[in-house]
């Protein structure tokens, strides 16, 4: 069980939290104009990267607080996690 | 009374307080402290079951975890379990053991035929012979092979035992209280680290116990226990003996298993039987230890047959004797110890060593106390059937691959030993890829991948003085980087004997014109030829052999068989062991109970129960209930011997004649609040929400992003910046976190808050002609008029002195309010509804009604919105905004979703109006085509329509609008029916949606 370092509550257990994809995929802006080609990427395109991925995770039986999550996909190894609002490099 | 094998001294145990037990229906005794094997040793009893496949007679080999025979079935407490060790089972007052895998019984076991066929049965023999006719396997050949191999029974009982999780969390998890362990723990605890020190067995110790050596003038033992109590002592440490961790999971996670009570006579009513822990640890440190390994020889799993060490522990920890005629046979100096232990006991040894003359602190010990020693010689095959009586022994030529001097020497055990392994599963586990360590013949720990360190035998160390350092060292660095305190501690003398080098010889070579079977591993019978042939027939890869000829595999996890299985790969395939590499390691490293893993989660406690303010009200009153996610609803209230059919067919009646009271707490509701909620909604919803007033409630359609149809609901305007959204039950937990996405990482900007209120509102709705007039009855002080209180408007008022919220608001298609008040007040508002109600007939109806009641509207739910439908599927595209921006809108314009024959939204009608149609039922134009039948469509919904007194389902049929008046066929293969149906339109009652709005 993974053990994931909430930035509002600490570390907690995989079990708090849920899964949420690729957390650097940006959603076109509202009320512009999106080539179908840009909102197909969007909504289907994700890479499966082996190594590390920056991911979303909800902390729902916690903060409610959705969060990035720098993870090894093969290992499993946590580098970084960081509120949604901040960059992870 | 008297136990023939018993010394009348020696041991740990409680020679005060016999225990009695039976082992087949014989009445035996043992001390406490027993092990049910050390019970059966003492009493003379060898003979403890039958093989797996050959049924050849077994006995035991080891003394703890190790033991790839000794597997029992034991009644006790009340419960029976197979497969328990017997070498671990401790004795308890009571306890009834008995032989498995043997018929009729251990001693005259008829599968042992299968002994004396062996030529026919060698690796891969199922799989070869059961092949044909195929359909044989399911019905017989699986059913016999079954029946003739395994193991123990499983209780067909419930389990009343109570079996407990626990999570705990520490700065350092040691694994093992042997020498390196106890040492690891010690230095950490006084570095003021929080300690969990965890032991397999009921002593702790390890080899302290049973090894001749000092630490500070103190016997090993002493040193343990003294050890021992100051940990006990200190409030940052936490001992546990009876505790195998047996599992390492990512980011430090252990799991480990604790026989809390099986070994106790009396037990509180609370106290679980075994707890699982959940150990996150900051550090770990395995000091597991060390198993020794067998060598093989002809017929090495006679019953006599011992590793060396265990015979040992008998002699030191139980005062057991295994044999009074031992022969030990060894390619190492441990051994010795062993022999020399026997002869302390007046017992005379005969040493075969496979190594040539030569001389060690041991070997002048054994040679001084006058022990008969045989340098260079081997058990060529051991004699005697359900109990070694003899053995063959030769001595061995110079390349050791044949021997001279052959003769037979009498002897009641035989005690091996191969060298040592160290027990690496859980460094392997935790992603530890392992190294070949040339000196010992054997992988230990490499390059560490999480916070785990191995010391001690575990890591291969396997002097006294080596692993000692190790742990304090270890214990005291590890620690200190976590508390940043360091206390200086001295790592004191010790005393133990040198031990000589080892012979890197494992397998003895068959005798000229025999061919006895020289077991590798004894738990699944796979001998030195299964190896042979698995590797003729082109299994290279060690994963493949294992499988093939399933080395390995089982409870014992292979461990006293892995190495001498990839020594024989390894010499067959002209490699080295690294070039082979190991099998898996994969936990558990010992079987664990499946109470255990499931713990407290079952019956009632499985998963939680959601429960409405009004459930008492509903059991009181005959609701037979459904669940609905975590939540129970009433399905429908069941009046004297009516069946679901005949009541939700009254209760739906009801409603549409007079008026009827639902339970609908359990739709999700979120309160929405914020200056810009009423933006944040129009991008939620395929509607326009800028423009609704203060007061007025509307209906919404959300989608996800791929167009598909996520939730609908209606959300309500409660004052001008706040809102009330409602969800379907199934999706409330979906949607909070689906505009919490939105709201925190997609739109920041927005100022609005989310939160979720199912449960603070306790909600009834009211439907049904005569609902206004019930209503104002419930509110006399309150103009419920339709000009007062037209359709989608909202109000709040007071429900007899309680503040509440009425919406006008349906579902059921019929004139309907639903009334929240607080959750509290729940119960009082439903009792006064059924008691204002009685004028009106009113009468509560429950999910089946009220299903049938929005099918014969028209109104889609969850059969309808199952995740492949858009908005226009279901007629809702007069939802879809044209003009603004929100979720999933640019997904509709996909060229798939847009063409003409695509599935949509139909109603069904059977042509004899009489035969209900299945749900899943699939659309076909002739049920009597050849299959596969072109599926044209499926019935989502079914109900019997109240209104028209015949059946009506909805369904999803293919370019479904052109299809209305067309005649087609329900089939459905489970419930092997065929309608024929005819399409309609799916609004079969009110199409126009008069009575909502009266």
């Amino acid at each position: 069980m993974l053990y994931i370092k909430c930035p509002y509550c600490g570390l907690r257990a995989q079990k708090e939290f849920s899964y949420g994809g690729d957390a650097t995929v940006k959603r076109p802006n509202i009320n512009e104009e999106v080539s179908s080609e840009d909102w197909d990427n969007f909504v289907y395109m994700r890479k499966s990267p082996r190594g590390k991925h920056i991911e979303l995770w909800q902390h729902i039986a916690g903060c409610r607080q959705w969060i990035k999550v720098q993870r090894d996909t093969a290992t499993h190894e946590i580098f970084q996690t960081a509120k949604v609002t901040e960059e992870i490099r | 009374m008297s136990q023939p094998f018993r010394l009348n001294k020696e041991g740990l145990i409680n020679r005060n307080k016999k225990i009695s037990f039976t082992f087949n229906g014989k009445k035996l005794f043992g001390y406490e402290g027993d092990t049910i094997a050390s019970a059966l040793i003492a009493n003379g009893i060898h003979l403890v079951g039958r093989s797996f496949k050959y049924h050849r007679p077994r006995g035991f080999f080891g003394a703890g975890v190790e033991e790839p025979n000794a597997k029992l079935q034991v009644e006790f407490n009340g419960h029976s379990e197979p497969n328990v060790n017997a070498t671990e089972m401790e004795l308890v007052e009571g306890l009834s053991a008995t032989s498995q895998n043997c018929w009729p019984s251990v001693n005259f076991d008829v599968g042992a035929i299968n002994n004396f066929l062996k030529m026919f049965f060698p690796a891969g023999f199922y799989y070869k012979t059961f092949m044909w006719p195929k359909s044989f396997w399911y019905k017989i050949y699986e059913p016999f092979i079954r029946k003739a191999a395994g193991l123990g029974v499983a209780s067909i009982e419930k389990d009343k035992e109570r079996y407990e999780h626990k999570f705990e969390y520490c700065d350092l998890l040691v694994t093992g209280s042997g020498p390196s362990g106890l040492a690891s723990a010690y230095a950490a605890a006084k570095n003021g680290a929080k300690v969990i020190l965890a032991e397999d067995k009921p002593r702790f110790g390890g080899t302290l116990l049973t090894d001749d050596v000092s630490i500070d003038n103190l016997s090993g033992k002493d040193w343990a226990e003294k050890i021992i109590t100051e940990l006990k002592s200190m409030p940052n440490v936490t001992v546990k003996n009876r505790s195998q961790v047996f599992g390492y999971y990512d980011h430090n996670m252990l799991v480990m298993f604790e026989r809390v009570s099986d070994h106790l006579e009396k037990k509180s009513k609370f106290t679980p039987r075994q707890r699982l822990w959940y150990i996150r640890a900051k550090e770990t440190i395995l000091s597991t230890g060390s198993i020794e390994r067998p060598i093989v020889f002809g017929n090495n799993d006679t019953p006599g047959i011992f590793l060396s060490a265990a015979a040992k522990e008998y002699m030191k920890v139980y005062g057991v004797l295994v044999g009074k005629k031992p022969l030990i046979f060894t390619n190492n100096d441990s051994a010795y110890e062993t022999a020399l232990e026997f002869k302390k006991n007046n017992v005379e040894p005969i040493i075969l060593d496979t190594r040539e003359e030569h001389s060690s602190e041991l070997i002048d010990e054994a040679k001084s106390k006058g022990i008969d020693i045989r340098f260079s010689h081997g058990v060529i095959v051991a004699n005697g059937y359900k109990k070694v009586k003899s053995a063959k022994i030769g001595k061995l030529n110079k390349d050791k691959n044949s021997f001279e001097k052959i003769e037979t020497v009498d002897c009641d055990c035989i005690c091996v030993s191969g060298f040592w392994t160290p027990s690496v599963h859980l460094a392997s586990q935790s992603g530890n890829k392992l190294k070949y360590e040339e000196k010992i013949d054997a992988f230990i720990p490499d390059k560490k991948k999480q916070h785990e360190t191995s010391v001690g035998a575990a890591n291969g160390s396997f002097t006294l003085e080596e692993s000692l350092k190790h742990g304090f060292e270890n214990g005291s660095n590890l620690s200190a980087k976590i508390t940043e305190t360091k206390t200086e501690i001295s790592i004191p003398n010790v005393n133990e004997k040198k031990y000589g080098a080892h012979d890197k010889f494992w397998c003895m070579p068959l005798p000229k014109n025999e061919n006895p079977k020289r077991f590798v591993d004894f738990q699944n019978d796979v001998s030195v030829s299964d190896i042979e042939i698995a590797l003729r027939e082109g299994y290279r890869s060690i994963e493949h052999v294992k499988r093939y000829t399933t080395l390995g595999m089982a409870t014992d996890q292979g461990r006293t068989s892995n190495l001498n299985g990839l020594q024989l790969v390894s010499n067959i395939e002209n490699k080295i062991v690294p070039e082979v590499g190991h099998t898996t390691f994969r936990p558990p490293f010992t079987p664990i109970t499946i109470g255990t893993i499931v713990g407290r989660e079952v019956g009632m406690e499985y998963m939680p129960t959601r429960k409405t303010p009004m459930h008492e009200w509903h059991e009181k009153n005959n609701a037979v209930f459904v669940d609905a996610g975590a939540w129970k609803r009433p399905r429908y209230y069941k009046l004297g011997s009516e069946t679901l059919f005949e009541a939700s067919k009254r209760e739906a009646k009801n409603v549409r004649e007079n008026v009827g009271i639902c339970d609908v707490t359990t739709l999700g509701k979120i309160d929405i609040k914020g200056p810009d909620a009423a933006e944040f909604l129009n991008r939620v919803y395929t509607n326009a929400w800028m423009k609704l007033p203060v007061g007025k409630a509307r209906y919404g359609l959300m989608l996800r992003e791929d167009g598909i149809v996520m939730d609908d609901g209606t959300t309500t305007r409660i004052s001008e910046n706040h809102y009330h959204m409602t969800t379907t039950t199934a999706q409330a937990a979906n949607v909070l976190s689906h505009l919490e996405y939105y709201l925190q990482i997609v739109w920041p900007e927005l100022n609005v808050n989310v939160v979720s209120t199912t449960e603070q509102w306790a909600g009834a709705a009211i439907a049904g002609p005569k609902s206004r007039d019930m209503l104002s009855k419930l509110y006399p002080d309150l103009d419920v008029s339709n000009e007062a209180l037209p359709f989608m408007s909202y109000k709040e008022a007071e429900f007899f002195g309680v503040p509440s919220r009425i919406f006008r608001i349906s579902f059921s298609g019929e004139l309907a309010y639903e009334i929240n008040v607080k959750s509290d007040h729940g119960m009082f508002m439903w009792e006064k509804m059924m008691e204002v109600g009685k004028d009106f007939g009113n009468q509560p109806y429950g999910t089946e009604a009220l299903s049938t009641l929005r099918i014969e509207m028209g109104h889609v739910a969850g059969p309808e919105l199952d995740g492949r439908t858009i908005p226009s599927d279901v007629s809702l595209n007069g939802l879809v905004s044209k003009k603004k921006d929100f979720i999933g809108k640019n997904s509709l314009g996909r060229e798939a979703f847009n063409v003409e024959s695509r599935q949509k939204i139909v109603g069904l009608i059977p042509i004899d109006r009489k035969s209900s149609i299945p749900e899943g039922s699939h659309i076909v134009q002739d049920q009597n085509a050849k299959l596969p039948n072109p599926k044209l469509g499926h019935v989502s919904s079914s109900c019997w329509s109240v209104e028209n007194n015949n059946p009506f389902s909805l369904a999803i049929m293919k370019d479904g609008k052109n299809m209305i008046g067309k005649k087609f066929f329900a089939v459905s293969p489970l419930k092997n029916k065929s309608i024929e149906v005819e399409v309609i339109s799916s609004h079969y009652v009110d199409p126009e949606g008069k009575r909502v709005r009266s």
